[in-house]
C-alpha cells in the first residue's frame, strides 16, 4: 500500500490526481445537492409535529456532519504531515480548514434559524450547541495558528499538532445528546450506523437528506480539491512542470 | 568527561532551577493570583453584592478566573528558556523529553494553582458560596488544575517562537478547556444543593489522567516544531 501511494506525496502527481477526480465530486456532487434539496424543500411531506419549518434539517444536518467529517479529515493529513514530513499533507490542512470552518458556520446559523420557531429561542446553551460552537473555534484557531508562523513549514507543523489535539471535541459533539439530555433533539440518521437502530426519519424525508448529505460532501470535497491545488501551484510556480502547465494554459 | 545522571535527578535539578527562577522573579507569579483576586472583586461591584445572586455564580465566577488568570501565567513556562536558549539544552538532556516537559508542567501547577488553592476558601467566603460546597470547590481545583497546566504546556510549546503569542494562546486553548469549566462548576452546583457531586468529579479525574498522560507527547512534538 505504501509502494501504491508513495508517488503521490508529490506535489505534481497530487495535482493531476486531484485534476483527475475533481470531475467525480463536482458533477455527482451538485446533481445530489440541487435534486435533494428541491425534493426536500419542496415535495417531501411537513413533519407531524414540527410542520414545514423542520425542512431546514436538509441544509443543517449535511453541514453538521460534514464539518465534523472534515474536521477528522483535517486531523488525518495532520498527522500524516507530522508523521511522514509530507508537504502536501501541509498545504492539505489549510485546504480543509476554512471550508470546515464554513461547514459549521452554516449548521450553527441554521441551526439558530430552526431553533427559533422550534425552541422559541435563537441561541441555547445546550450541549451540542456549545460543542459545535467550540469546533468552530478550533477551525480558526488552526487557521490563525497557520498563518501565525513567518515559516509556513513551521506553521503548517504547529496547526497540525493542534488539529489532532482537537480531535477530542468531536465524539464530544457525537454523543452530546446522548450524555446530556437538554434542548436538541436526538440524531435522526446516524444512529444506524452508530446504534444499529432504524432511522427515526420516514423514508420520503430519509432519501432528500441522503442525497443533500451526499451533495453537500461532493460540493465541499470540490471546494478542498480545489483549493489545495491552487496552493500546490503557488507553492511549485517554478518547478518546470508547473511552468509548462500554465504555459499551456490548462 | 561523561558523568551518568539518572533521569529522576535530571528532573529533579529541573523542578529545583525553575522554581528558582520564579522565586527571583516573584512579581512574575504574583501577578496572575493578584489579576485573580482582582476579577473576583469585580463580580460582586457588577452584578450586585446579594448573597443569593452571588453564592449561585461563584462556582462558575472562580473557574472562569482560574482559567483566565492561568492564561497569564502560562507565557512564562517556556518562553524565557526559549529566548535565552535553556529550552533547547532541555530538549538535548539525557533522560526523555517527555518527563522534562512534566517537569515544566509541575513547576507551573505549583507557581500558579498552589497559591490558587490556599487562597480558595476566602473566594468562597467572598463570593458566599456555601460551606457544604467548599470541599468540592477544593477537590475541583486539584483536579483540574493540572489539567490547565497540562494543556496550557501544548499552547505554549505551539506559539513559544512567536513574539506576540498571547491572544492567539487564548484563542488555541480555551475551547479546549472548556468542558473542564463545564464538568467543575456543574460537580460544585451540585454540592451547593447538596447532591451528589461524584460524576462530574469522576469525568474530570478522566481529564486529568488524559492530559498528564497525553499532553506531555503533544507537546514534545510542538516544541521540537518551534525550536527546530
Amino acid at each position: 500500500m505504501w509502494r501504491w501511494l508513495h508517488p503521490y506525496a508529490k506535489p505534481e502527481a497530487t495535482f493531476r490526481l486531484n485534476q483527475k477526480i475533481l470531475p467525480w465530486f463536482v458533477w455527482p456532487g451538485l446533481a445530489c445537492l440541487v435534486v435533494g434539496v428541491i425534493w426536500g424543500l419542496a415535495f417531501a411531506p411537513p413533519d407531524y409535529q414540527q410542520g414545514e419549518s423542520y425542512r431546514i434539517i436538509f441544509i443543517h444536518v449535511p453541514a453538521a456532519i460534514w464539518s465534523m467529517g472534515f474536521y477528522v479529515g483535517m486531523a488525518i493529513a495532520a498527522l500524516i504531515a507530522v508523521v511522514w514530513q509530507i508537504r502536501t499533507a501541509e498545504w492539505a490542512i489549510m485546504a480543509i480548514a476554512p471550508v470546515g470552518a464554513v461547514l459549521t458556520f452554516i449548521s450553527l446559523f441554521t441551526g439558530a434559524i430552526w431553533g427559533q420557531p422550534m425552541w422559541g429561542t435563537w441561541w441555547i446553551w445546550d450541549a451540542r450547541l456549545t460543542s459545535q460552537l467550540i469546533l468552530l473555534f478550533l477551525y480558526l484557531g488552526v487557521m490563525a495558528l497557520y498563518v501565525a508562523f513567518e515559516d509556513q513549514r513551521t506553521g503548517a507543523k504547529a496547526a497540525g499538532i493542534l488539529a489532532m489535539v482537537g480531535v477530542i471535541n468531536i465524539p464530544i459533539i457525537h454523543y452530546s445528546v446522548y450524555w446530556w439530555n437538554t434542548l436538541h433533539q436526538g440524531s435522526t440518521i446516524t444512529r444506524v450506523v452508530t446504534r444499529l437502530e432504524a432511522p427515526a426519519i420516514a423514508n420520503e424525508m430519509l432519501w432528500p437528506l441522503l442525497m443533500c448529505l451526499a451533495g453537500f460532501l461532493g460540493i465541499s470535497a470540490a471546494l478542498v480539491i480545489l483549493r489545495l491545488n491552487n496552493e500546490i501551484l503557488r507553492r511549485e510556480i517554478r518547478r518546470p512542470w508547473a511552468l509548462e502547465l500554465l504555459q499551456r494554459g490548462k | 568527561m561523561t558523568q551518568r545522571v539518572s533521569s529522576g535527578q535530571v528532573i529533579t535539578q529541573l523542578i529545583r532551577r525553575d522554581l528558582r527562577v520564579a522565586w527571583r522573579q516573584r512579581s512574575e507569579f504574583l501577578n496572575p493570583i493578584i489579576f485573580l483576586l482582582v476579577v473576583i472583586t469585580l463580580f460582586p461591584l457588577a452584578v450586585g453584592p446579594g448573597a443569593d445572586i452571588l453564592s449561585r455564580i461563584a462556582p462558575g465566577v472562580i473557574w472562569v478566573s482560574a482559567l483566565l488568570s492561568a492564561m497569564l501565567g502560562l507565557e512564562r513556562m517556556f518562553r524565557d528558556d526559549f529566548r535565552d536558549g535553556a529550552l533547547e539544552h532541555m530538549l538535548l538532556l539525557p533522560c526523555p523529553i517527555e518527563l522534562s516537559v512534566l517537569a515544566k508542567i509541575t513547576v507551573h501547577w505549583i507557581i500558579t494553582a498552589l497559591p490558587l488553592l490556599l487562597v480558595s476558601p476566602l473566594l468562597a467566603l467572598l463570593l458566599s458560596l456555601p460551606m457544604q460546597a467548599l470541599p468540592v470547590l477544593i477537590l475541583t481545583l486539584l483536579l483540574g488544575t493540572p489539567v490547565l497546566s497540562a494543556v496550557g504546556a501544548i499552547g505554549v510549546a505551539l506559539t513559544v517562537s512567536l513574539n506576540r503569542g498571547g491572544a492567539l494562546l487564548s484563542l488555541l486553548l480555551l475551547p479546549l478547556l472548556i468542558p473542564l469549566l463545564i464538568f467543575a462548576t456543574a460537580a460544585i452546583e451540585a454540592a451547593t444543593y447538596e447532591l451528589s457531586p461524584a460524576g462530574p468529579l469522576a469525568l474530570m479525574a478522566a481529564f486529568l489522567v488524559l492530559a498528564l498522560g497525553l499532553a506531555p507527547l503533544a507537546v514534545k512534538a510542538a516544541l521540537q516544531v518551534s525550536v527546530n
